[in-house]
């Protein structure tokens, strides 16, 4: 099948949260946009993430984003016409030892100037404020105005939001090849569809090499699996997302009383697809236990995991091709862009439109790594 | 035949036991890993080991095969590794994940054969949660296993094949069977009887229970649908309809199914493809003849990937046991060959018996649009065929895994086992796409809930990884 190209001011590769939040920012400056998007928007990484909606941990270059999020994320029932269960609950970073503890306070002084508002605590503290908390928490740091969310309805949310204003989403259509000449990008879809914008945004997440690749700008970006796993509805005890330090575990308690914990590794079944492996699952059961004790008699009814794309300093990939004008990106969160995701996109939409942002990005170029590379992009396990 | 076969079959219903002494036959020592206490499967259910009811009161008209099946497995016990009480709740390379008495740990297979059978295949009615409505499969379990019956006054309403044989166990053993409400229309059933005749003892059986409930003074309704179960705490009423109208009887427990569905679960996690089949009118496993699986060296038999029932279940187990010798020996042998083809040639009649059962048995005529708003659908969580309109509308949900992320359906803990054919016919009804194109809950790890258990065997366990978002 074929029919005769279609044409827009912003093609957009990937319908994650990242993707679509700038489709609907896009639409709101006037352009024109065509979305691509090989299965349904918001069922990757960005519908089936943790759901942690949180400033606090990230590095600082990351920060000025973080905070345009949060000022996003306030008004997110009129974004999206839905409170898709946000709530700013706090996060809770918690601390096992007495170094940990010590990281948190650095991290508090590092990002005064930020105004997150961190509070530290100490373990006696937290259990007199939480006292479902074990005794192994030495102490924490909370930002009150983090939070959590549900991903499975934020991202897609967002992809109705950019289709209701006007941006034209095909789903389960996948860009075969990717073409830039005379100043304008040809899309080839698998439903042998042509897409031409001057104009194009790769948010592709872990399979954005691929586009970047067409361009002579290979990342060293490697995928990962997170290992995911929800309880069986419990009688709520928990408001709080809550982060170890030094990683480990996270969890959160939903409105219904289920609890939502990640953590450790799972591995790729194939390209497209991920699943927790079993030590991974039963790592992430007892330390979920070690922290919130009140979990041991509970259940797990389900696992899961996803693909996410990480870069080896962790940092995404946000801002022009070096290679090909009108070629901007916006990928590899390393685990970490459903908060910052609806910020990406707006700075995507600015930097489509008048070419700059008002926002921060230095830190996030793609000439941050060399020039000469060939992508890997699966691996198994853990990252190095 | 090497040595380091390591055969494993999941379940010990029929299929399971004639897998297993078809491998035994041939030298194997296979481990048979069954969720349940006693050996026998759903069919063939074993009372505890104290109760000391006749296989006759037990299983009626199929008694000689219970006894048969039943009495093979104890033959086998010395010659397997027989392992009760075990759910198999995940698997991954080459390994089941198993939870036994509360604890989980790994088994290792080389071959492996998929026997999980078959549970109640529900199309949900206001009232359907209250206490005293039992699937039809549960009802039967209540029976068999315990002596019980779900009440004093008991209507079955549903449709399949054991909608009239627990009436008439029921009935058989003195409980007060109140009515039998078939969905289907009597025309249908004689409309099936020349592809029922495919299986004549089959047949006969289903149209002795039939006029045995009828010579016993039970009421029995055809092209009849539930509409409202009713009671303050419990079941006191049910409200059915037909053509003439609406009716009501009094009544304090509900039997209900509409044919059952396969536990295909472990079939997904192990990565066997899936293929549409009309005769279940759902996603099953695909298996060639024999039971061989898109995966190499996993078999599938019995009614985990479609529903053939029982006799066509032990064929199907001994098929898959010989395909499982077959393929780890060097050449064929003739003898093997014969009783294949002769297996394979009963399992094709029991396809044809099939296509006169689909006929026979007929869900409620549209039943989805006729649903009410408020009727739950998914009682795990809650949700109701309202908000799965609701949702299918304001979301463009088109299958249903994206419906069960907007919406909740199939989230809970029975993991859409419940819910999910009734939440794809209502999806395929209100987004006007078939069945086929809504498609199929993804398999997920746990199959069924597992505890925040310590496994003795952690091994290789990945550092520390930073916090995701």
């Amino acid at each position: 099948m074929s029919s005769s190209p279609l044409s827009c001011d912003v093609a957009i590769v990937g319908g994650g949260i990242v993707g679509c939040s700038a489709a609907l920012a896009l639409r709101k400056l006037g352009k024109s946009v065509i979305l691509i998007e090989r299965d349904l928007c918001g069922s990757r990484s960005s519908g089936v993430n943790y759901g942690g909606v949180r400033r606090q941990g990230r590095s600082l270059i990351q920060l000025p984003l973080a905070q345009r999020a949060h000022a996003i994320w306030a008004k997110l029932p009129e974004l999206l016409g839905a409170t898709c269960e946000y709530t700013r609950s706090g996060h809770l970073k918690i601390a096992r030892s007495e170094a940990d503890l010590a990281s948190l306070i650095a991290y508090k002084e590092k990002t005064a100037s930020f105004g997150l508002g961190l509070k530290i605590f100490t373990g006696h503290q937290l259990r007199e404020l939480y006292p479902w908390l074990s005794e192994r928490v030495v102490g924490g740091s909370l930002c009150a105005e983090d939070g959590h969310a549900n991903p499975r309805l934020v991202s897609p949310a967002f992809a109705r939001a950019a289709s209701q204003a006007g941006a034209h989403l095909l789903e389960r259509t996948q860009v075969i090849d990717i073409d830039h000449s005379n100043s304008n990008f040809t899309l080839k879809t698998s439903t042998g569809q042509f897409i031409k914008a001057p104009i194009l945004l790769n948010c592709a997440g872990a399979w954005a090499s691929f586009v970047a690749e067409k361009f002579n700008e290979a990342v060293p970006m490697v995928s990962a699996h997170p290992t995911m796993a929800v309880t069986e509805p419990l009688p709520v005890f928990m408001s709080l997302s809550l982060g170890v330090q030094g990683g480990g575990i996270y969890a959160r308690q939903t409105q219904r009383g289920n609890c939502v914990i990640g953590g450790s590794r799972g591995f790729a079944l194939d390209e497209l697809r991920a699943r927790p492996s079993r030590e991974a699952i039963q790592l992430v059961l007892a330390r979920s236990v070690e922290l919130l004790p009140q979990l041991k008699h509970a259940n797990i009814i389900r696992t899961w995991s996803g693909t996410e794309g990480y870069l080896p300093d962790h940092e995404p990939v946000i801002g022009p091709s070096r290679t090909t004008p009108g070629l901007f990106h916006g990928f590899g969160f390393a685990g970490a862009g459903f908060q910052i995701g609806p910020a990406v996109g707006e700075v995507l939409s600015e930097l489509a439109t008048q070419g700059q942002t008002s926002t921060p990005i230095d830190g996030f170029s793609i000439s941050r790594f060399p020039r000469v590379l060939s992508s890997i992009t699966t691996t198994l396990g853990d990252l190095p | 035949m090497t040595q380091a076969l390591k055969p494993v079959i999941v379940g010990a219903g029929p299929a399971g036991i004639r897998a297993a002494q078809t491998l035994v036959a041939h030298g194997l020592r296979p481990i048979v890993i069954d969720e349940s206490a006693r050996w026998g499967g759903q069919i063939y259910r074993q009372t505890p080991g104290n109760f000391t009811r006749s296989s006759t009161q037990l299983y009626g008209f199929d008694a000689r095969k219970a006894d048969s099946v039943l009495s093979v497995m104890d033959s086998l016990l010395s010659k397997v590794d027989y392992r009760p009480n075990t759910l198999v709740w995940n698997a991954e390379g080459g390994q089941l994940d198993v939870l036994h008495e509360g604890h989980t740990s790994v088994v290792e297979y080389t071959d492996l054969i998929v026997a999980t059978g078959a549970t109640d295949r529900i199309l949900p009615f206001k009232g359907w949660t209250l206490p005293g409505v039992f699937s039809m499969g549960g009802a039967q379990v209540a029976f068999k296993f315990q002596g019980c019956a779900i009440g004093q006054k008991v209507v079955f309403a549903g449709s399949g094949p054991l909608l009239y044989l627990v009436a008439y166990q029921y009935a058989k053993a003195g409980a007060n069977v109140v009515a039998v409400i078939d969905s289907s229309h009597f025309s249908c059933q004689i409309k099936a009887v020349p592809a029922l005749l495919n299986q004549p003892a089959v047949l006969a059986k289903g149209v002795y229970y039939l006029a045995w409930l009828k010579a016993h003074g039970i009421a029995i309704h055809h092209g009849a649908t539930p509409i409202e179960v009713m009671g303050a705490q419990s079941v006191e009423q049910l409200i059915w309809r037909n053509s003439q109208g609406a009716h009501q009887i009094d009544c304090d427990a509900v039997a209900t199914g509409y044919g059952l569905r396969s536990e295909s679960q472990l079939a997904d996690i192990l990565g066997c493809k899936f293929v549409f089949s009309k005769a279940d009118n759902s996603w099953i496993p695909q298996k060639d003849v024999a039971g061989r699986s898109t995966i190499q060296h996993v078999y599938l038999a019995g009614d985990g990937a479609g529903i053939q029932g029982a006799d066509a279940a032990e064929w199907a187990g001994e098929l898959a046991g010989l395909a499982l010798i077959e393929d780890r020996q060097q050449k064929q042998q003739t003898n093997h060959a014969t009783r294949s083809a002769e297996l394979a040639k009963s399992l094709q009649k029991r396809v044809a018996f099939g296509r006169g059962l689909s006929i026979a048995f007929q869900d409620p005529q549209n039943w989805a649009s006729k649903t009410t708003d408020d009727t739950v659908i998914c009682r795990c969580e809650e949700i109701t065929a309202g908000d799965i309109r609701q949702s299918a509308h304001a979301t463009a949900a088109q299958d249903v895994n994206r419906l069960k992320a907007m919406c909740r359906v199939g989230m809970g803990r029975c993991q859409g086992r419940m819910c999910g054919p009734a939440a794809a016919v209502l999806l395929a009804d209100c987004t006007h796409q078939s069945i086929e194109k809504v498609g199929r809950l993804r398999g997920q790890a746990p199959i069924k809930p597992i505890p925040f258990v310590q496994s003795p065997a952690l091994k290789n366990i990945p550092s520390d990884t930073k916090e995701a978002t």
